[in-house]
């Protein structure tokens, strides 16, 4: 049961690790709560299936995620960016944005639940858990992209410029450091981040077109739970609550109906101790 | 006219009808609107008609609720849902373990909804900004956990259904809900442009001023959750009551984002806008069934589109063009005029060709 709960905590942290840095960065540097982050996860998922009854897997991958990073810039560059000084409305603009998406979907899909073959098939022995190759791919990729996007982040000129203004948008603006560019490569690279969790995500999930809603809340809380803009902060709340849904699945009854529960109930109770997340700074108050 | 209102003087009400409702595009709009309201049954008695005025105006005062909350105040809430749905759960359950009929059960699940509303607005003495929405969020969700848990006693999915009608017939029903809805509305616009008012809008600007000139802020803030919770209680009660049903639908994240896609389309920190989304967007969700399949698709563009050309909603955008304020004493005039109606400065002034 233990290693059970190890290794697919991994797994969902992974996935849930890719999403929450991919939010963390919109939020971050554009202030976007993007709330259709994950609609464009189930967007890449379903471009996956689409294009592979056309061709194979690595151009397939390749064209669902560029499509994907094609809808989320013309979006931010169309509807977003104008309407960045109404905070409210860009809230409900990024809702109708993922029920668009949604209702595309479902138009051209369907409601019926669709599947990805795996690209691994079979399953091995991991501590003693028969766990799916896929998984086990997905879980190397996760690492890989976000390996890559750490290195991209902490080792360019522009990763620094990037985080410079999700930690603080006025210094950054003082020292030069162009926000409407960096809010271009942020919501790019974030939604491109989305769009390969869903890759990651279609061979091992059943698709159907609701399948954005329940990572949405859980990747929302992980932010929050990190502190926004700091993205390590994104990346540890995410580990955290991918393990808190595991175990409770695993080890309490009727835990499916609490996966969600739980993981906003551990949100609550570290915003009452720590209101600025656990990696949040208290000092950078905008007004 | 900034004299007290005497409604029993005949000559008084119709001069101030002439120069002070008629006068305004705005003012006339919703006299028209509370009498389209008041005399509808008068035009037809279809009870589907009447079945989708009624709900209408109960997510409208849902929505104006949340506008007092998060649109003047600041305080987003993205779980207002939790005050809808445990309002209606506590009338139906009241109803059944008391016998207590709606009339008191529905009171008595707003107040319950009160608490609940300070109990969720404590968090927000110390959290600001999307740090709240997320708690605010949570507790719908929760509590939607909490009642599949305990399904014998909640009902669980199906949630609890055969609650008691709210009147005899539907004509009756209606005008009990319309007549709620327009006295909570009176309420909340004359708080919502009181001194307490003021001191919400100037929480949201800018909460550290407000303490600095001597402002409980506290006070005020846990104030806007209370009366914010009471209404949407109020609310949810009554839908609970009319659909005969208290569901865990009422407590979903879709019923959360409604009031705030509502509000947000007609214009948030108004009162009026949120009322104004609510009937517009509310029928024509109806009105699109005839497409079920295109429904939420031409919905999700409408709310698209109208954001982008219209961000302060569609009340305040209509209004900005046809009224505007007289540049010298701040009265508003009706975009007809060329000169104001109280001071006579004259509103358009030629740009002067060098």
């Amino acid at each position: 049961m233990l290693s059970a709960i190890l290794v697919n905590g991994l797994v969902l942290s992974g996935i849930y690790g890719m999403l929450a840095l991919g939010f963390a960065l919109t939020y971050g540097v554009a202030r976007i709560l993007n709330l259709a982050h994950t609609a464009f996860y189930m967007a890449a998922a379903y471009g996956l299936f689409f294009f592979l009854e056309r061709m194979g897997f690595a151009p397939a991958a390749l064209l669902a995620s560029l499509l994907v990073l094609l809808i989320a810039l013309a979006a931010y560059k169309l509807l977003l960016e104008p309407l960045r000084e109404h905070e409210a409305t860009v809230l409900i603009v990024t809702i109708a944005l993922g029920l668009l998406l949604q209702e595309v979907v479902l138009l051209l899909f369907g409601a019926h639940f669709r599947s990805v073959p795996a690209l691994l098939p079979g399953f091995v022995e991991v501590f003693g858990v028969r766990v799916a190759q896929q998984a086990l791919l997905a879980l190397l990729f996760a690492g890989v992209v976000l390996l890559l996007a750490w290195a991209f982040l902490k080792g360019t000129r522009l990763g620094l410029g990037i985080r410079a203004v999700a930690q603080d948008q006025e210094a950054a603006e003082l020292v030069g450091i162009s926000l409407s560019r960096a809010g271009n490569w942020a919501v790019g690279l974030g939604a491109f981040l989305a769009a390969l969790a869903g890759l990651a995500v279609a061979p091992m999930a059943t698709l159907e077109p609701h399948m954005w809603n329940a990572p949405l809340l859980v990747v929302l809380a992980a932010v929050v739970l990190g502190g926004l803009g700091s993205l390590p902060g994104a990346l540890l709340g995410a580990v955290v609550l991918a393990f808190a849904e595991v175990v409770v699945v695993n080890l309490v009854p009727g835990g499916a109906f609490l996966r969600t529960a739980v993981a906003l109930l551990i949100l609550v109770l570290v915003l009452v101790f720590r209101p600025e997340g656990l990696f949040g700074t208290a000092f950078a108050e905008e007004r | 006219m900034t004299s007290p209102l005497r409604i029993w003087s005949l000559p008084w009400t119709l001069r101030y009808l002439r120069h002070e409702v008629l006068a305004l595009p705005g003012r006339t709009a919703a006299l028209l609107f509370v009498l389209f309201l008041l005399l509808f049954p008068l035009l037809s008695q279809d009870p589907y008609l009447l079945r989708v005025l009624t709900l209408t105006a109960l997510f409208a005062l849902y929505a104006a609720s949340w506008d007092l909350l998060s649109g003047y105040t600041g305080q987003v809430s993205l779980g207002h849902a939790f005050f809808f749905g445990l309002a209606g759960y506590a009338s139906a359950i009241l109803g059944r373990e008391l016998g207590l009929s709606p009339a008191l059960t529905i009171p008595l699940g707003a107040l319950l909804a009160t608490l609940a509303g300070v109990l969720v607005g404590l968090p927000s003495l110390r959290l600001r900004g999307p740090y709240l929405s997320l708690v605010t969020l949570a507790f719908p969700i929760l509590t939607t956990g909490l009642i599949f848990l305990f399904p014998r006693f909640t009902g669980g999915e199906l949630g609890l259904s055969g609650l008691p009608r709210l009147g005899q017939s539907r004509l009756e029903e209606y005008y009990l809900v319309v007549g709620v809805f327009l006295l909570s509305l009176l309420f909340l616009w004359k708080l919502a442009n009181s001194r307490v008012g003021l001191f919400f809008h100037a929480i949201r600007e800018d909460e550290v001023a407000v303490r600095m000139v001597g402002v409980n802020t506290v006070r005020y803030k846990l104030l806007a959750f209370a009366v914010s919770a009471f209404f949407a209680g109020l609310a949810g009660g009554l839908h609970a009551h009319y659909l005969r049903v208290a569901g865990p639908d009422s407590l979903s994240l879709f019923n959360s984002i409604q009031p705030v896609i509502w509000s947000v389309f007609g214009g948030i920190a108004t009162i009026y806008g949120p009322v104004a989304g609510t009937f517009l967007l509310f029928p024509l969700l109806e009105v699109l069934r005839v497409a079920e399949e295109l429904r939420m698709l031409a919905f999700a563009l409408l709310i698209l589109l109208v954001m982008r050309f219209l961000p302060q909603g569609v009340v305040r955008g209509v209004l900005e063009r046809l009224e505007e304020e007289c540049p010298r004493c701040k009265v508003k005039n009706a975009f007809t005029r060329k000169v104001c109606r109280a001071c006579g400065v004259p509103l358009h002034l030629r740009e002067v060709k060098p």
